[in-house]
């Protein structure tokens, strides 16, 4: 039977190579269970290649990979008795209803017929789906077609999600949704592996976060370590006059304790925020800079404190940006 | 409606969270109900695609009107009389055609995200397959009733009678499920399913038209003579007519095309469950 284990994830030197491409590279990873881990990479970094292999649909060239204890290789059963994948794409059936498609794999699960169509109509409901119940999938939004996307991975609940790139995609208030049913789905105590391109989505879900590029991890720890390595970020400022820019360039850089970019836009500053402890510190430094600004009567017309882009992390991280390795055709299957 | 609505408030927690909440997992199912399931999604598809079952209804018909109006008179000196040698040539003949669309439909399928699903899932591992091939045997049994109820519009009289006929159907699909392993195995090799249906249409044609088919071989040069006596299609074509016009078949008709059957489902159907498991 199951064997009890703190670990819902465990790779050791997990490597997969495509042809002559090392898409995965000796990864070493464990996941508690019962947290949310992100993996942050560009396109083709190695991130499906990875939650394939973990899910056993993928075998590994090299190293061992174990999810709660069992084999990804040699106990395929006992793994995917507890894991559950929504995939980049669709993995739904489009010539199907919604309906039917959530009838399926409760059929598959093991439900009788009549339990597979409860469990479904139940579903529906809780994701706001059930008007588009007997639509075919072809004809549903991007959003609703990934909310079934996820549904469909929770017909049984499972102990490990897999959802790859879950927002890709969806328009902002899709992604939303998409966000307020993953923390549910955590709150009920479901181990979740997600991958992003995007930091905030990391940032806002996971509470470690790995770093991919080219099939190596290349930065690991939770939220606050990988953003305290990075910093916290841009502030961009743009001036209603631009003959006060010097001026403003002096009191910036005073306040937030670095040195200031004149933009190409005349009326343009921008200045990377140093690395505190908090955000809440770092909106607070922010704030206090452009109080200096107003009072020095410099009128302010537009302002933005970024979160870094992915750009910026893989910056701050190898010392180029982030590419898309369009060359490796895995990610596109 | 089209839109979904404008708020997220629509997703209550409540139900949100009573909808997570953790379900046990029945036990899983039996390799045949899963294959079941798999059958019942493919006959789904067919509600919501018709147009799928264009080739299944046109092939028995274009072949059985063209060949009793075109070679009746001259091979047979009588229309009606060539339809009574030819129809149960040509219920083999669509049937056989129709295991084409087995590779082109799996072809398609694998490399959508549902199939990643399915595989991720903790079922009997053959059931995608075996379910998409019991959906279509439907497909050949409906192909089947065209081909007869056609042939008994046109005049055609099974002296086997009801008995006969529906043994007929019963071996024509038996070797066509068989059949089908082959072109699971092609739709699986191949890339596109356009790919799939050129090399289905070379391998089926020879076996189709150098048999028995449409006339009586004795004519025919010894070399192709040949040919059609390990033909298992021949074979079948053989006691299909024995069948139908009879209701009786030979232990050495019969068997032959049993033993192909047996042998195909041996050999590609392993075959077909090797490479599925190693397609990425």
């Amino acid at each position: 039977m199951d064997t009890p284990s703190d670990f819902a994830i465990e790779t050791q030197d997990l490597t997969k190579v495509f042809s002559k491409t090392r898409a995965v590279e000796a990864v070493n990873l464990t996941v508690h269970t019962g947290s949310v881990y992100g993996f942050l990479g560009p396109n083709g970094a190695g991130k499906t290649t990875m939650i394939r292999m973990l899910a056993t649909l993928l075998r590994p060239d090299d190293g061992t990979a174990r999810v709660f204890g069992h084999d990804v290789v040699h106990e395929t059963d006992a793994v995917r008795r507890r894991v559950s994948l929504t995939g980049q794409f669709a993995s739904v059936d489009e010539d199907l209803s919604g309906l039917e498609n959530l009838m399926l794999l409760g059929r598959l699960l093991g439900y009788s017929r009549a339990q597979a169509r409860a469990r479904a109509n139940e579903l529906l409901d809780a994701f706001d789906l059930a008007e588009a119940a007997h639509r075919q999938v072809k004809k549903f939004s991007g959003g609703m077609r990934r909310k079934l996307d996820i549904a469909a991975s929770l017909v049984v609940t499972p102990d490990l999600l897999f959802l790859d790139e879950p927002t890709t995609g969806l328009d902002p208030r899709s992604r939303n949704q998409v966000w307020e049913i993953i923390r549910a789905i955590v709150a009920n105590g479901t181990t979740v592996l997600l991958t992003t391109q995007y930091l905030d989505e990391a940032d806002q879900l996971a509470s470690r976060i790995a770093v991919i590029d080219h099939g190596k991890i290349i930065a690991e720890g939770t939220n606050g370590q990988l953003k305290s390595s990075v910093g916290s970020g841009a502030v961009h400022v743009r001036l209603f006059d631009p003959e006060q820019r010097p001026e403003a360039e002096r009191l910036l850089s005073q306040a937030l304790g670095v040195s200031v970019r004149l933009e190409s836009d005349p009326a343009a500053l921008s200045a990377q925020v140093a690395a505190s402890p908090t955000a809440h510190e770092t909106g607070e430094r922010v704030a206090l800079a452009l109080a200096e600004l107003s009072r020095s009567g410099i009128a302010v017309t537009d302002f933005a404190l970024g979160q870094p882009s992915l750009d910026e992390v893989f910056l701050a991280l190898t010392g180029h940006p982030a590419q898309d390795h369009v060359n490796i055709k895995e990610e596109a299957l | 409606m089209t839109t979904t609505p404008t708020t997220d408030s629509r997703i209550t927690n409540a139900t949100l969270r009573s909808a997570l909440f953790t379900h046990a997992r029945p036990p899983r199912p039996s390799a045949l109900s899963a294959s079941l399931t798999f059958g019942w999604r493919a006959l789904l598809k067919i509600k919501y695609v018709p147009e799928q079952l264009l080739d299944v209804i046109a092939i028995p018909i274009i072949f059985t009107l063209m060949f009793t109006y075109l070679f009746g008179g001259a091979l047979a000196g009588s229309t009606g009389e060539y339809l009574q040698f030819l129809l149960p040539g040509t219920l083999v003949m669509t049937v056989v055609l129709v295991t084409m669309y087995a590779g082109v439909g799996l072809n398609t399928d694998i490399t959508t995200g549902v199939f990643d699903r399915f595989r991720s899932m903790s079922i009997w591992r053959p059931a995608p397959i075996v379910g998409a091939l019991l959906g279509d045997v439907g497909r050949y049994l409906l192909a089947s009733t065209l081909v007869i109820m056609l042939g008994l519009v046109l005049g055609f009289r099974p002296g086997g009678g009801v008995i006969g006929v529906l043994l007929t159907v019963a071996l024509v699909l038996v070797f066509a499920f068989s059949l089908s392993w082959i072109f699971t195995v092609l739709g699986l090799i191949m890339r596109t399913p356009s790919a799939v249906m050129s090399v289905g249409t070379v391998v089926l044609f020879p076996l189709t038209l150098a048999s028995n088919v449409f006339v009586n071989p004795q004519t025919m040069p010894g070399w192709l003579q040949a040919f059609i006596g390990i033909n298992p299609v021949a074979h079948l074509v053989t006691a299909a007519r024995s069948l139908m016009m009879h209701g009786t078949v030979t232990a050495g008709q019969i068997g032959w095309v049993l033993l192909t059957s047996a042998a195909l489902t041996a050999i590609f159907a392993p075959l077909t469950m090797l490479l599925y498991r190693n397609k990425r």
